[in-house]
């Protein structure tokens, strides 16, 4: 029997990189927020510059609950979905933000109108035939003043390309118009992206320094980047990446009004007789817990949204909370950012320090930033080239063919090109499809005993030729700035699980192929709101985190608003 | 950055038949016979001859899993991957098998067993086609044995394969080029080998313009203050940490 706690106003399900931002506009209007999380604290101290710990053995994210609830994946329904190594999220406080890459990405203008602009502009018919894509709810200029709200309040760096409809020379020619510029300015090049930049500029290209949650300069209490690598799943040494669990959470945690729990692993999400929500059920150790509140916001991620929705089973919803449309789950994709180039130099590039975010972007073959008019895809990729490499990984490096992949020969061919190899994945965007979807495994359990998500989703032609396209891109720029030898991954196939992860709650306006409203509360469970990239449509051709942030806020501020219709 | 002048301080592996027996003998007799060996003779530890550095059995670390002849297999199996050649020290001086015996039995420890199928398939394929151990065969013929299995599994050994070749080749990789934490990559050699100049707190715009060099950390990441686990001194302020780091 579970312990019933006293009732709170609100409570959020994970303090990562949405619900951690979200506690910071309902406790600035007075609310009592009690936030729950399936992991702990984490400090500076355990960052260390460590490619064993981060990179190999997955630390921490490999830590409590996730490690027991790694989705299956298959293309489609003629394979059995079979589990992966990993699982793509942490838990902790700060979640994923505490060792993600930190782009902060605005989406393009088209993303959130991209059903509507391709009909427009091409013809209904160059939507892919089996696409379940919609245009968002909302535009980008309604997203725009909480883009800003995120960047202020967590500490984003980057170069504005248009500020009110300015054009600004450091930034993308092609970003929808921002209210103002960003409250620092960039990371600082390298030596690498400056001949990368130059290259770039020969082709007629428009290079600038892409955003980061990191900063670039003192901002508040925390210091600019220290440029010494291992950002890429590692944590900040000095808390120069503006993770949840160094902004907004401290920040929400000065009002008295929000109550952190940590390790606390949510079992169901409960409701009355209408389907309204009245709280959460959680264990901790062996104790189960009730908290009731007015309002709850999920927040623990695409895979983990979706399983707790499913999960959540009652009269009232017998296929999982919110899903009586049979919609949760549905329009699921996992970004493609695979296909990757590699090129060899012939000279060494000096790029063992920096990090992913200090990199320089093309947004010249991205979104409809280009005529497709006489091309078979709609949509695009974002080239993104920048500094960092790690002993092992280069030690890595594909042989381009040139020597064999052991033995002296080998060890030689390591000595020499340790530096001189570049890797670029490629951000592409990514649709909804008809047969893409997630849902619960039939076999595969946590060690509760609760069933993992089971991912059935598949890249389609068009996903598959924007990486033609873009490897192409890729490779000219790459030889233009004097590499000599290439290798390309492959195009893609099965939708693996991965930390870009969109849909499963999707957000539209008509509750017949959507979970929530326009503001991210569910159209059946009226005070349950949705939070994280779960509720986007469309991936765009470029990080997820910065939108899922912002509609977070968005989410947060209508309950604020909307406080006695939304919980009566 | 070449390691050609580096002398070769640990004879573990090939070529260093007597200790090897003698660890072979140890661990034949079980621990009661060792401690027997040890104290009722009384000649290990009284008296014991004067030695030179040449002569002296090297200080070993404990496998933490790995038999001796397990050990010695996967030494000379890594030594090929990456050898110690004219361009400088490999995986054996670099200690890849003492990073890959820490993390069998560690985190690692789903992949034991199929080390323990692959290395003894290896020595048994080795002593029924050449009549020898694996490790003490001459390097072309150790050579010639990987080179098969790399192309097909080996006839009437199924676990001698690719699969099984790639995952050696990827934790000799792992052990040598790791931080020196883990148990490989003996005095940087790994690093070295590759040019990487080693892990440190700050990277100023000249340390990565293009055609600098810099010299090489020489530290593990557990050297640098700012990771200790022990909390004395590291504030719990955000900037804490870095302030007593830097």
């Amino acid at each position: 029997m579970a312990t019933e706690l006293p009732k709170t106003d609100v409570v959020v399900i994970g303090l990562g990189a949405v619900g951690g931002v979200a506690v910071l506009p309902l406790v600035n209007a007075g609310l009592n927020v009690i936030g729950l999380e399936a992991g702990g604290w984490f400090s500076n101290r355990d960052f260390a510059p460590d490619e064993v710990r981060n990179n190999l053995r997955d630390w921490p994210q490999q830590v409590a609950k996730a490690k027991n609830e790694i989705p299956t994946v298959r293309a489609n329904i003629n394979f059995e979905a079979v589990q992966g190594g990993g699982h793509p999220m942490m838990n902790g406080v700060g979640g994923t933000s505490l060792h993600y890459w930190a782009q902060s990405w605005r989406l393009n203008p088209w993303d959130f109108k991209t059903a509507s602009a391709t009909a427009e502009r091409y013809g209904a018919d160059r939507i892919p035939e089996d696409s379940t894509v919609e245009d968002w709810p909302i535009s980008y200029e309604d997203l725009e003043p909480y883009y800003d709200r995120v960047e202020y309040a967590l500490g984003v760096s980057g170069y504005a390309g248009n500020i009110n409809g300015q054009r600004q020379a450091n930034g993308s020619p092609f970003e929808g118009p921002r209210a103002r510029d960003y409250p620092m300015p960039g990371l600082r090049s390298s030596g690498y992206t400056d001949m990368m930049s130059d290259a770039a500029r020969q082709l007629g290209w428009t290079p600038f320094q892409g955003p980061a949650a990191i900063n670039s300069e003192v901002y508040g209490d925390r210091p600019g980047c220290f440029y010494h690598g291992y950002c890429d799943r590692g944590g900040c040494h000095v808390n120069a990446k503006s993770s949840t669990a160094v902004t907004t959470i401290p920040e929400a945690l000065k009002s008295g009004l929000l109550k952190v729990v940590t390790h606390a692993r949510v079992l169901k999400i409960l409701n009355d007789a209408d389907g309204r929500v009245t709280g959460v059920e959680y264990l901790m150790g062996n104790q189960v817990m009730f908290q009731p509140a007015d309002a709850v916001m999920l927040a623990s991620h695409t895979y983990e949204n979706v399983r707790l929705l499913m999960l959540s089973t009652s009269r009232q919803y017998p296929n999982g909370m919110a899903n009586n449309s049979g919609q949760v789950g549905q329009h699921y994709l996992s970004h493609h950012q695979g296909a990757p180039v590699f090129a060899l130099f012939p000279k060494n590039l000096n790029n063992w320090y920096g990090l992913p975010a200090q990199g320089v972007a093309i947004d010249e073959w991205a979104d409809d930033n280009f005529d497709h008019s006489d091309l078979d895809f709609i949509g695009g990729g974002n080239l993104w080239t920048y500094t960092d490499r790690k002993p092992i990984s280069a030690a890595k490096m594909p042989t381009f063919d040139l020597v064999p992949n052991w033995g002296s020969k080998w060890k030689a061919f390591v000595q020499e090109n340790a530096d001189r190899v570049n890797m670029s994945y490629i951000q592409k965007t990514t649709l909804p499809y008809k047969g893409n979807y997630l849902d619960l495994d039939p076999q595969v359990k946590d060690k509760l005993g609760f069933p993992v998500i089971r991912i059935t989703a598949q890249y389609r032609d068009n996903e598959l030729k924007i990486a033609q396209f873009t490897q192409d891109r890729m490779e000219e720029w790459y030889r233009a700035a004097g590499a000599t030898h290439f290798y390309r991954a492959g195009l893609g196939n099965a939708m693996g699980a991965s930390t870009h992860a969109y849909g499963g709650t999707r957000m539209g306006n008509d509750p017949a192929t959507n979970v929530t409203d326009a503001y991210g509360f569910a159209h059946e469970a009226p005070n349950l709101g949705i939070l994280g990239s779960s509720v986007m449509g469309t991936s765009g051709a470029r990080n997820p985190t910065l939108t899922a942030q912002a509609l977070a806020w968005r989410t947060a501020e209508h309950l604020v608003a909307n406080w006695d219709t939304i919980t009566r | 950055m070449s390691n050609k002048n580096k002398t070769r301080k640990d004879e573990v592996g090939p070529g260093a038949a007597p200790s090897q027996s003698r660890r072979n003998l140890l661990k034949g007799v079980g621990l009661s016979g060792a401690a027997l060996l040890a104290t009722g003779s009384g000649s290990l530890s009284a008296q014991p001859a004067p030695v030179t550095s040449a002569q002296r059995i090297p200080v070993r670390e404990a496998f933490e899993t790995l038999t001796a002849l397990e050990s010695s297999t996967l030494d000379a199996f890594c030594s090929r991957i990456l050898p110690s050649d004219e361009n400088g020290p490999g995986a054996h001086e670099a200690r890849a098998v003492h990073y890959i015996d820490r993390a069998l039995a560690g985190p690692m420890s789903s992949s034991r067993e199929q080390y323990g199928i692959g290395l003894s398939a290896l020595e048994n394929y080795s002593l029924e086609s050449k009549g020898m151990s694996f490790h003490l065969l001459p390097e072309p013929e150790q050579d010639a044995i990987i080179e098969a299995m790399v192309d097909s599994p080996i006839e009437g050994y199924s676990m001698l394969n690719g699969g099984f070749f790639f995952m050696v080749r990827t934790h000799t990789i792992d052990g040598t080029f790791s931080d020196p934490y883990y148990g490989g990559n003996r005095d940087f050699i790994g690093w070295d080998l590759l040019g990487y100049p080693g892990v440190r707190a700050v990277a100023s715009p000249d340390d990565v313009s293009q055609g600098s060099a810099l010299a090489p950390s020489r530290q593990s990441a557990y050297d640098m203050p700012t990771h200790l686990k022990d909390p004395v001194g590291s504030g719990s302020s955000s900037t804490g940490g870095a302030a007593n780091g830097h």
